[in-house]
């Protein structure tokens, strides 16, 4: 138990538990558990579900894309700058790829932290983050037959957090 | 060094739909960057036209257009992402 003075960060780091692409069903459930037993405050499972309608169309079904490779690196690096960042003690990552109908889960997100604030600030940021620069790509199919490859984000050279990994307790 | 080495650029997305690949090979000149790969790549018939936000990642990192590839380098064209 934290007394009331303690500050953030000061749970045991546990690390990135899971941080991988992957054509499994996604369980939210079942990623906190796999963050293990602690005596943290505050657990928090994100996940992000393949909405059935974009822009006034109806989906059908989404179809993710991903550079399969680099995507594992590049969660794990994400998934540290968050820890580095907000004190948070552990942080588990999963994101589908593969043909996914609504409501599928395609993103969770698992965070376990002392205190509900570097909980959420570290849920969000993986999400946020992995929205900038995940090398994953989503066609979506619409009841009329088509498809199209969604816009997104351009990656920034060098934005692998070299420098906050660098400020990290690695 | 002189002459010029092959390069393997892997393609995602809409870029692997439209080429019909999931690879376009190019040769790079020795010492040659990311902004002369983005050169070769914007003189692609088909891609030509697809290289709009796109990033270039060597050996799974973004890299910026005066980074040097070399060979045996594992290239990627990045279209604009969107994950989540």
């Amino acid at each position: 138990m934290s007394s009331v003075g303690e500050r953030h960060g000061e749970a045991t780091p546990v690390g990135v538990v899971v941080a991988e692409v992957t054509e499994s069903e996604l369980d939210g459930a079942e990623l906190l558990r796999r963050l293990g037993d602690s005596s943290d405050g505050a657990v928090i499972v994100f996940e992000g579900r393949v909405r059935d309608h974009n822009g006034g169309r109806v989906v059908v079904r989404l179809h993710y894309d991903a550079y399969a490779g680099m995507a594992a690196d590049v969660l794990q690096e994400i998934s540290r700058e968050a820890l580095a960042r907000t004190g948070a003690s552990a942080i588990g990552v999963q994101h589908r790829i593969g043909s996914l109908e609504p409501p599928s889960v395609s993103l969770v997100v698992a965070v376990s932290a002392a205190h509900r604030r570097p909980a959420y600030e570290a849920s969000a940021y993986v999400i946020e983050e992995l929205k900038r620069r995940l090398p994953l790509w989503k066609r979506e199919e619409y009841a009329d037959g088509t498809s199209e490859w969604l816009g997104g984000h351009t990656p920034e050279a060098g934005a692998r957090g070299d420098a906050m990994v660098m400020r990290g307790t690695e | 060094m002189s002459g010029r080495f092959p390069v393997h650029v892997q393609l995602f997305g809409k870029h692997r739909e439209i080429v019909g690949s999931s690879v376009v090979e190019l040769e790079l000149e020795a010492g040659g960057t990311v902004a002369d790969l983005r050169g070769l790549l914007a003189a692609h018939p088909v891609l030509g036209g697809w290289l709009g936000g796109c990033a270039i990642a060597v050996n799974r990192r973004y890299e910026r257009d005066e980074s040097v590839v070399a060979v045996g380098d594992e290239v990627a064209i990045i279209p604009p992402v969107a994950g989540g």
